[in-house]
Formats: structure tokens, C-alpha cells, sequence
């Protein structure tokens, strides 16, 4: 097999430093929090749930989705941490992520039906939808085990099913569904349990429905409703059995016995599903990178005020630690170049600075150029946004900054970003942000992300506050607003930990940095079930 | 005219042991095979092969091929046609040089009661005897009854006591119809503590004869020879002296020629010796005395046949050091010594110790009920019996070979045990010893080659994934179950439970280590807790053959997914083995005591009794007579 000509990253990191052992043992514990809140995800509505399902000879969440997956595959999940210091168990009460099932790459959604009886609310939904804007993207088969109560009506989940906005909004998930099939991505659901009203059109809009005997329960609306509704008394499985369906209403497919041998049917359905990726296979010959995975524990401290070289990071992601770099002497506060991940060849962007003008036109040459290669962009985050001041706005650091903003905006294709550090104001969107249309976004339990640091914004307000005292006359209390500097930092650095951002799924979930290559390796490995091609325009490059 | 080509008219190990040496002489060989061995390695070992239409015993087909590609001669191996005097007149008369003595010795020989009364004539010790029940308190019990034609255990049964003298010659004269197509049986004296010991001999056309000491067969089970072995621990030089002479009594009286077999019945006590019969062939144990007298039996047949004379005399032959044949067969030494069926997934002979192999099969043979199970014949040579015994013992556990239940266990447990060591092979060893068949490895073991067979599957797992090839084994950033590979093991499930973790290792649910250090797709090696197997396996469809240091383990890997409606009967008594349905012995809501024949199944030419294991009435009746039933295959249901 073909091999990159580069040569290898030479890391200058002193692992046998202090500050070295120290960074590592703050990373280490943070990720025994995450350790910590994955265990506490997994313990879903608690014991007694579990025990009621076991007792219903029903398998957990997890164990569904594992039988699903072919033996010995990988698993990435999505957004395991969702709903993190919400009104909701941490999870959002669904198993998410992507994986393979006989053979073939898919994403799968699974509500737990420990948690509210799978009740469908704002953080559900959102993972939902997550999965099947993945599917759709990635262009790969989209999996739902479904038993979910429907949405959750309980007052203080707001008025809406689905959404934090009115009822008017809701819906779109249906509609998504739809929609996969159209694109030609096949939608297989299994009901596993109950799945009423809303939830009905799970299955509904499906291409394929394997209920289980006995426990499926798929209607528009119950016995209760349609008592209230039209005086006619009626069971469940008249209303809504998976044998009814299959035998009458033709809504089912497949009847399966239980839980595990709906899980089988899956997989047979997975198995004819004459699926190709329309991508590529890696390209280059896959060997480990020559510095361990463990050294990246130890290179980013915890406050980010210690800059560090983001080299030391691509270098122990990329096979064999080979990096081409690009541009090295111009723009040095952007790092540009190419290496490969478990074979896939990719152009890799990571920031050793704020962004100057230089740097940013660098990078908006860059990305073009990847383009016109179809090379998929990885980017590593750790930017506190774009340089301010009197010679940089003179030297067009708008202008500039608006090439790299439309290069990322308008490049074609897959940007797979990685916040290591921080992720502030318009450097979160330069370095291909979720909302710049990125395919995937993974945090480091290191990452911040906000509209600016919480010391720049509380000494910002401070200011204002200074200006507005004199302005008025009035004799400015240094003591009070020393306070409230302190806590507004406080608050404000709460609010951009990595976990308050993963909790509204606002990126795909965060990462131990030494899975950080076996994350992007499969991702790269997932969008390629889509042709990678690079954008044929852009918008007006404002030269 | 000297023989260029050389037909071989039989089949299997034999063939390949006739082609070995004919090819040594320069001989073109010529098989036959009917459709069951058209993938049998003989075939292709031979430089000629032909189909036949039907079976080994179409004497007149295999004649016709003879004659039609100019074969000088006919070797025709033991069993099947080796014993026929029409096929050995037939084939001279088609100027076709028969490898085996005249039709003549074949003929008196053949038949029992005549060969008893030419001992007799010759002065050779024989055994009180008579031709039916009612001589039966002349001989005085216990009666060993014997098919005329018969030999290789077919139609013998023993009697205990009077009740049973009826139903045993019933038995015997049916299963001897069945087998030689000639009912006639005779009773004889049964010794309960004997050994079977045989002289080879030799003779050539010029009336030279000479005697190639005696082989011990004394173990048996279902009167069928297992180990067998030269010389006799319990023969001294001059009790072989005695029994030589008289060997070569009864073969100059029948003008001997080519290889053949006198057997003896000695007595364990007094070392009294008995004349049983003349085998007019090549013995199936025939290697273990080429073994210790450095002499080529076949070789010699070939010359003799090509009219050469021997050559030496018996002054010039001499005995070196031990050597012990087993026979490997697929059959079930814990069920009766049942012959089973099935596929040889694998047939790798050991490198070393260094033993002979006269194989007929290799990996991916399938073992039908068409043919004797015999799989193999394992010859070892040492210096001292015990040498012999060891290095027989441990080629038998370092070769990997398995896919159905074979005697190898049961094989290497005779070898090691310490009165086999000591010599004391009576023919009562086996029934006496009550020898496990199992693979001798503890409880942990197992467990442990379970855990490596779990972790082989691991890797095909990976090797066969077609996307995410490269990505760690089962690696995830989830909260998901350990990977889970169930194996079975005779009535033993094994649930493995393994993650990999970061460190490369594998972890498994009972918290034991496990690295890795080499998968191939027909090996692993791994150290699990401390303990580093290296063992050759084979997968096939759901089994899994892993290779221990004590013989293979075959696993039966579980699917991860049952699917409902298994179509198991209640109440359904299934065939203890592949066979033939010869007898339905009740109707259709019979009732039935427990014990009661129900149904006698023939496989192999041999009768097994399916009997009812409880007492009832009989719901259904699924085979009828002369209908081929597979293992396993629902019989009858009970109520």
C-alpha cells in the first residue's frame, strides 16, 4: 500500500517534566468525572427500572444496541453526556451513536425506556434529530429502537413536544425521516415497547418495522384516548399489538419473539441492504503514530493561560506522526499541513495563536486548496478568536478574516473539529464551528466555548460599568465591582465548561484526548459513505 | 513378466500404504473408488484412478478395468475382496498376477471350521468347539459365537449362559448375512482372560517360509483390534520359537505363499496357546511388525507375486526394540464405542515426536457411514516398549486433527496408563480399565482454551470486518457490555465475556489478563493469567478445533442468536449414530417397558439395539425399515 512521503513530527514535549505531570493528572481526573457521569448515564431511570425490564424478560438500552453491532466492531457514541445538570436524568434518556451492523456503517438511535418510560422531550429529540442529520450527512442507514411513552406532557417541559418553542415547531423529526428514505438511506425501526400518538410515526414513516410480540404497542392513540375521544372501549393489542400489525394493519414487517430476536431481524435487514460506500477506503498503509496516545493527557493545562504547540497534538494523531506542513513560516498562528488518519488522507488546521490577518488568508488558501483535492479538513481548536487592535483592523483582519470565514462556510468537503481548549466568539466559527456546517464536533474535556474568556467579559462589563458611573456622575464602589468581576468570571467559566456545552448537544460529545485519533479515524471512515467532494465555488473572496 | 502397473482393490489408508511401497519399486498404480471416496487422497496418490459404478466387492467391474489398462497385477488390500478365492481364480485366469496365496489356501482358510480341522491335522492346538446350541454343554460356557466367513468382529457374540444361547445365534447368523452374505455360524470356547497373539508369515511360490514373530492385538473393543503391538510383552524367545513353528506347520501344509496371519488365543494364566484362524492377507496391524523387523510387507507381497523367491531364511530374521500401532477411529469411546459421522475440519499429524502415519483421510474428509471409521494408523518405534508407548502417547497429543468425536483420548489413556506400561494387555483390558475418553485437562484448562478460542474468534471477527478494519478491537467510548462468545463443549457452555483495553490487553468479565502475542487464521498465541498457549486451530461453519497440549478440543461455538422454533419433539428418541434402519420391532401405540428393543439400527455392518428409555406407549414411529437415518435423527416418539 501507498505511504505519505512526509516525515515524522519531532516532539519537543519534556514528558518527564512537572508541568507535564501535573496537566496529566488534572486531565486524568477530569476524565474520571466523565468516567463518573457516563456510569451515571448508564444507570439511567435507576435499579428499579432496570429490575421491572429485566423482570419483563426486556434487555437494557445498551445490551440492544450492542447485540446489534457485529462482534469485536467499534462504537462511537454520540452525545452520551446530554442533558448534564438538566431537569432530566443525564443522557436525555436515549442511547446514541454510530456503529456497524452486519458489516455495514449506520447510526442508531435507542430510547431507554428506563427513563421516563422513553418519554420524548427537548434533550431526546434534539439527539434524535443529531442522529438523523448524521445519517442524512454521512449518508448511512439510520437505526431507531424505539419505546418511548411519546412526549413527555408534564407542564414543566415546556409547551412544546420536542422543542423549547411552541407546539407549531414541532414535528420536524417525523418530517426527517421522510426524508432519508427519499435520499435513499435506509430507516429500520424496532418497537420494542410502547410507542403511541407522535411516537407512532417512528415506525410510520419507516422503510422497515420489526415489532416484538407482546410488548409492541404502536397506536395513534391509546384505549384512554380513544375512550375520551370516541366512547369506544378497546384493548391495547386491538389498538396497537405487533401481531395486530403484522397480521392486520400491515404496519409491521416483522413480528419478532423478543427483544434479542428483533435485534436478529435488524441484523438480517442490515444484511441485504446492498449498501456501498460511495467514498473512499483509506488510501494509506495504517500504522500507529510514533509518540503515544498517553502523552496526550499531559500537554494542555487546565486554565489554557499556558500556550502550547497544537504540532504535539497532530503529531499523535496522524499514522506514523508523518506531517507535511504548509506554509510553516507565513501566519505561524494557524498550523496548516496534511497527514493521514487510519489511512484517510486529510488537511489538518490547529491554531498555535489567536488569528492575524496572515494566518487567517493562510488558512482560507488552504481549505481551497483541500477542496480542489477532496481532501476532508480536520480541525483542532484552541483559538480565543481573531486578533484585535488598531495595526490588525488596519491590516484588514475583517477582510482577511471574512476569506477564511467563506472558505469554511462554503468548503464542500467533511470538517471534522476537535476542541482541545478554547473555542471563543468568532474563532469558534473560523475553525469551522457546529454551526458552520461541520460533520462532526468532539470536545476535549480540556474545551471552553463562549463568546469570549469569562475574565475578558467580566473586566469588559466592568468597564462599561466604570464608564456608565462617570458618565452619571456617581462615585464608583471599586469593592462591589471587584465582586462582581469575580463572579461573573466565575459563573461565566461554569457556563463555557465542555460539559454545560455537551449537555444541550451542541457537539457530538466529549472525548478522552487518547481516543481522539480512534474518533476521527472512524468518522473519517463514516463520511466517506458519502462521495467526498470538494466545493466547486465560493462566495465573493473580498481580496 | 515383471509387474509395471498395479491395480489396487481397495480403498483408503491401505491404498495409500500399497502406493507408497509399489512406488518405491517403481510400480504405476491404479485405484478404484466408488462416489463416497471420490475425494479420498488415494485417489489422487495413484497414477490411474477408475470410478466404480458401485462398490469395492464389483469384482467383475474391477476385472474389467484390470484387463482394459493392461494391469499386471492386483493388490487387494484387507477386507473387502482380499479373502474371495473366485476373485484371486478370476484374476489369474485373466493372466493378472494376484498379490496373496492361491485361491486354494484362501478357500480353506476362509471358512473356519475347515481351517480348524487343518490345524487340528497339522498338529496345531485348537480351541473345543461345535456348529450349533446343542453342542453348546460339550464346549461348556462361556460360548463365544462366530460368523463362518466372518472376521473383524462381525457376527461374534458371547454368551454368558444357556437363556441367551438362541437369540445371540439368531443375532449373529443375521449380522453375518448382512456382512458376508453367508449365515453360517460355529461356537467355541470362550477364554475370559486371554490375549490374541498372531504370527506373521511369509512364503513364496518355491515353497521358502519363514515366520516374522507374533503381534499382540489383546485390545479390543467390540472385538475389534485398537492397539496392537510387537513383540508380545508376554512372549518370550521361546514361547515364540514354539509358536512360530507351529505357524509355519500350518502354512507348509497349505503350500503358503505371499503374507498372512496365523492368530492365536493364549491363555494370560498358563500361556497355553490356541489356533483361531488364518488370515489370508495383509493385516491391518501389519506395520508394527515391518517396524521392528526393518522388513516391507507389501514389498515382499509384490515380489513374491512377481514369482521372486524370499531370499532369506529364517536365520536371517531378527527383532530391534518395540513398536505399538493405534488405530484412530471416529467413534465414541464414552458411548459404547459408537462410531459417529461428521467432518474432519482438520488432520494435522505432529512433527514431532517422530512416528509413522498410514492415513487415509486428510483435513476436510468427510467420514461417512459408508465405510469402517478407521481414520488413521499411528505406528510408533522405540527402543523399549515404554519408549514406544510414550512417543506414541505424545504424537497422538501434539497432532491437531478433530471435527467429530474420535478414540484419540481414549487412545493416549491406554498408552499412559501404568497396566499397559507393565504389559498386562489382556483382551479384558478395556471393559476392565474403563479408560476415559475425555481429553485429560482440568476444569481451569478449559476454561482457558476457551477464553484463547473466544479470543481467536476476536480476531477473525476483525479480519473478516469489511469497514473500520484498523480500528481497535471492540474499541468504544460507550458504557457497553463486555463481548460475549459462547462456546459449548460435549454438554459444557462456556460464556466469555472480554474488552479490550487500552493497553493492548484483553480483560475478561472474571477479571484474568490476556495478551495477544500472534493471531494467524489457523493459530493464536496468548497468555492468559500467566499461562502462554500456543494453539493451532480450525473453524469451520460452528465448530472450532483448538489444539491443547493434551489433543484438541472441539468447541461448538454458540450462536449469538437463537432462532424460536427449534423443532424439538418431545418425548423423541433419536439414532445414537448414522445408520441403517433393519428392524422396527413395534407399532404405532404399542406400549413399550423400559428397556425394550424398540428399533435395531446396522451401521458399519454392525447391529446397535435402540431401546426405551422409559416406560410408555409409543406416539409415533418416524423411520421405516431399510431407511438411512442421520445422528441424532428423532426415531420414535414416546409417550
Amino acid at each position: 500500500m501507498k505511504q505519505l512521503e512526509s516525515q515524522p513530527f519531532q516532539s519537543k514535549l519534556n514528558l518527564n517534566s512537572e508541568e507535564f505531570e501535573n496537566n496529566k493528572s488534572s486531565m486524568l481526573e477530569m476524565i474520571s468525572e466523565l468516567n463518573e457521569l457516563l456510569d451515571e448515564a448508564e444507570a439511567g431511570g435507576g435499579p428499579d427500572h432496570h429490575k421491572r425490564l429485566a423482570a419483563r424478560g426486556k434487555l437494557p438500552v445498551r445490551e440492544r444496541v450492542f447485540h446489534f453491532l457485529d462482534p469485536d466492531s467499534p462504537f462511537l457514541e454520540i452525545s452520551g453526556l446530554a442533558a448534564y445538570k438538566s431537569e432530566y436524568p443525564i443522557g436525555g434518556g436515549a442511547f446514541a451513536g454510530i456503529g456497524v451492523s452486519s458489516g455495514i456503517e449506520c447510526v442508531i438511535f435507542a430510547n431507554d425506556p428506563t427513563v421516563l418510560a422513553g418519554a420524548m422531550h427537548f434533550y431526546s429529540v434534539k439527539k434524535w434529530m443529531r442522529c438523523m442529520q448524521i445519517a442524512r450527512d454521512c449518508r448511512i442507514p439510520f437505526i431507531q429502537f424505539v419505546e418511548s411513552a411519546g412526549g413527555d406532557l408534564r407542564p414543566r417541559a415546556g409547551a412544546a413536544v420536542g422543542g423549547m418553542g411552541h407546539f407549531a415547531e414541532s414535528g420536524r423529526q417525523f418530517y426527517e425521516i421522510t426524508e432519508l428514505s427519499k435520499l435513499n438511506i435506509p430507516t429500520v425501526t424496532v418497537a420494542f415497547g410502547t410507542a403511541t400518538a407522535g411516537g407512532a410515526y417512528q415506525p410510520g414513516m419507516s422503510d422497515y418495522n420489526i415489532f416484538v410480540k407482546n410488548q409492541a404497542d404502536v397506536a395513534l392513540a391509546g384505549p384512554p384516548l380513544v375512550q375520551m375521544a370516541t366512547g369506544e372501549i378497546s384493548s391495547r393489542e386491538d389498538i396497537g399489538g405487533a401481531k395486530m400489525h403484522a397480521e392486520k394493519s400491515g404496519l409491521a414487517e416483522y413480528l419478532a419473539e423478543d427483544d434479542l430476536d428483533g435485534i436478529r431481524i435488524a441484523r438480517e435487514v442490515m444484511s441485504h441492504l446492498n449498501w456501498d460506500k460511495e467514498g473512499n477506503n483509506p488510501r494509506f498503509e495504517i500504522n500507529p503514530p510514533k509518540y503515544s496516545q498517553e502523552d496526550l493527557l499531559g500537554i494542555i493545562e487546565p486554565s489554557l493561560k499556558t500556550p502550547f504547540d497544537i504540532r504535539e497534538i497532530i503529531g499523535r494523531i496522524a499514522d506514523e506522526s508523518k506531517f507535511e506542513e504548509f506554509k510553516p513560516l507565513f501566519g505561524p498562528t494557524i498550523i496548516c499541513g496534511f497527514i493521514s488518519i487510519h489511512g484517510y488522507p486529510v488537511g489538518v488546521l490547529g491554531n498555535n495563536g489567536m488569528l492575524f490577518p496572515d494566518a487567517s488568508q493562510k488558512a482560507a488558501h488552504f481549505i481551497q486548496l483541500c477542496n480542489k483535492r477532496n481532501l476532508p479538513l480536520v480541525f483542532l481548536q484552541n483559538i480565543t478568536g481573531f486578533m484585535v487592535g488598531k495595526d490588525y483592523e488596519q491590516d484588514g483582519s475583517i477582510k482577511k478574516g471574512a476569506q477564511m470565514l467563506n472558505a469554511v462556510s462554503n468548503s464542500n468537503v467533511p470538517h471534522l473539529t476537535v476542541i482541545v481548549g478554547n473555542s471563543y466568539g468568532a474563532g469558534t466559527y473560523a475553525m469551522s464551528g457546529r454551526e458552520f456546517g461541520n460533520s462532526f464536533t468532539f470536545l476535549w474535556p480540556t474545551a471552553k466555548i463562549a463568546v469570549m474568556g469569562g475574565e475578558v467579559i467580566a473586566g469588559v462589563m466592568s468597564i462599561v460599568r466604570r464608564g456608565q458611573a462617570a458618565r452619571k456622575g456617581l462615585k464608583f464602589d471599586e469593592k462591589a465591582d471587584a465582586e462582581i468581576v469575580k463572579n461573573q468570571q466565575i459563573s461565566h467559566d461554569k457556563g463555557s465548561k465542555a460539559l454545560r456545552a455537551t449537555s444541550v448537544i451542541s457537539d457530538d460529545g466529549i472525548i478522552d484526548p487518547r481516543d481522539t485519533r480512534n474518533v476521527l479515524g472512524m468518522c473519517l471512515s463514516i463520511v466517506n459513505n458519502k462521495e467526498v467532494k470538494g466545493s466547486e465555488g465560493f462566495g465573493v473572496f473580498r481580496l | 513378466m515383471t509387474i509395471k502397473k498395479l491395480l489396487i482393490s481397495n480403498r483408503g489408508e491401505i491404498a495409500s500404504r500399497i502406493i507408497k511401497s509399489a512406488h518405491g519399486m517403481g510400480i504405476s498404480c491404479v485405484a478404484v473408488y466408488t462416489e463416497a471416496d471420490k475425494n479420498t487422497p488415494y485417489v489422487r496418490e495413484a497414477d490411474q484412478s477408475f470410478k466404480l459404478s458401485d462398490s469395492y466387492l464389483n469384482a467383475k467391474e474391477i476385472l474389467e478395468i484390470a484387463k482394459k489398462n493392461n494391469v499386471d497385477a492386483i493388490h487387494p488390500g484387507y477386507g473387502f475382496l482380499s479373502e474371495n478365492a473366485n476373485f484371486a481364480n478370476n484374476v489369474k485366469k485373466a493372466g493378472i498376477k494376484w498379490v496373496g496365496p492361491s485361491a486354494n489356501a484362501i478357500k480353506k482358510m476362509g471358512d473356519k471350521i475347515t481351517a480348524k480341522t487343518l490345524a487340528e491335522k497339522a498338529g496345531v492346538p485348537t480351541l473345543p468347539s461345535g456348529s450349533s446350541a446343542k453342542d453348546a454343554n460339550k464346549i461348556g460356557y462361556p460360548i463365544l459365537v462366530k460368523a463362518a466367513a466372518g472376521g473383524g468382529g462381525k457376527g461374534m457374540r458371547i454368551v454368558k449362559t444357556s437363556k441367551d444361547l438362541k437369540e445371540s445365534i439368531a443375532s449373529a447368523e443375521r449380522e453375518a448375512e448382512g456382512g458376508f452374505g453367508d449365515k453360517r455360524v460355529f461356537l467355541e470356547r470362550y477364554i475370559e482372560k486371554s490375549r490374541h497373539i498372531e504370527v506373521q508369515i511369509l512364503g513364496d511360490s518355491y515353497g521358502n517360509l519363514v515366520h516374522l514373530g507374533e503381534r499382540e492385538c489383546s485390545i479390543q473393543r467390540r472385538h475389534q483390534k485398537v492397539v496392537e503391538e510387537s513383540p508380545s510383552p508376554m512372549v518370550d524367545d521361546s514361547m515364540r520359537e514354539k509358536m512360530g513353528d507351529a505357524a509355519i506347520k500350518l502354512a507348509s501344509k497349505l503350500k503358503y505363499e505371499s503374507a498372512g496371519t496365523v492368530e492365536f488365543l493364549v491363555d494370560e494364566k498358563t500361556k497355553e496357546f490356541w489356533f483361531l484362524e488364518v488370515n489370508t492377507r495383509l493385516q491391518v496391524e501389519h506395520p508394527v511388525t515391518e517396524e521392528v523387523t526393518g522388513i516391507d510387507l507389501v514389498k515382499e507381497q509384490l515380489r513374491i507375486a512377481d514369482g521372486e523367491s524370499l531370499g532369506y531364511d529364517q536365520s536371517d530374521i531378527d527383532w530391534f526394540g518395540n513398536s505399538i500401532e493405534v488405530r484412530l477411529y471416529a467413534e465414541d469411546p464414552n458411548n459404547d464405542f459408537l462410531p459417529v459421522t461428521g467432518k474432519m475440519i482438520s488432520f494435522v499429524p505432529a512433527d514431532a515426536p517422530l512416528v509413522r502415519w498410514d492415513v487415509g483421510i486428510e483435513s476436510g474428509s468427510i467420514i461417512t457411514s459408508d465405510f469402517d471409521p478407521m481414520l488413521a494408523k499411528v505406528i510408533s518405534y522405540g527402543e523399549t516398549r515404554i519408549e514406544a508407548a510414550k512417543k506414541l502417547a505424545l504424537a497422538l497429543e501434539n497432532s491437531h486433527f478433530g471435527g467429530m468425536q474420535t478414540n484419540r483420548e481414549f487412545l493416549i489413556a491406554v498408552l499412559r496408563s501404568e497396566k499397559f506400561l507393565k504389559g498386562a494387555t489382556t483382551t479384558d483390558f478395556i471393559e476392565k480399565e474403563k479408560l476415559s475418553g475425555e481429553v485429560d485437562l482440568s476444569e481451569e484448562e478449559i476454561k482457558n482454551y476457551a477464553k484463547a478460542a473466544s479470543l481467536w474468534i476476536q480476531g477473525l471477527n476483525r479480519k473478516n470486518a469489511s469497514v473500520l478494519t484498523n480500528m481497535d478491537s471492540g474499541w468504544n467510548n460507550a458504557r457497553l457490555p463486555f463481548q460475549e462468545v459462547k462456546l459449548s463443549l460435549k454438554d459444557t457452555n462456556f460464556v466469555i465475556n472480554y474488552k479490550k483495553s487500552r493497553d493492548g490487553k484483553f480483560e475478561f468479565s472474571d477479571s484474568e489478563l490476556a495478551t495477544v502475542y500472534e493471531w494467524q487464521d489457523n493459530f493464536i498465541d496468548v497468555e492468559i493469567s500467566g499461562s502462554r498457549l500456543r494453539s493451532k486451530i480450525s473453524f469451520e461453519k460452528n465448530l472450532l478445533l483448538i489444539h491443547t497440549y493434551k489433543g484438541d478440543l472441539l468447541f461448538n461455538v454458540l450462536p449469538k442468536f437463537e432462532v424460536k422454533d427449534s423443532g424439538i419433539i418431545e418425548g423423541g428418541l433419536n439414532a445414537p449414530m448414522p445408520g441403517k434402519v433393519v428392524e422396527v420391532q413395534i407399532k404405532k401405540g404399542s406400549s413399550v417397558k423400559k428397556g425394550d428393543t424398540l428399533i435395531i439400527l446396522e451401521a458399519m455392518k454392525m447391529e446397535h439395539k435402540v431401546s426405551a428409555p422409559s416406560s410408555g406407549k409409543i406416539k409415533n414411529i418416524l423411520v421405516s425399515k431399510g431407511e438411512q437415518v442421520e445422528n441424532g435423527q428423532t426415531l420414535v416418539v414416546l409417550d
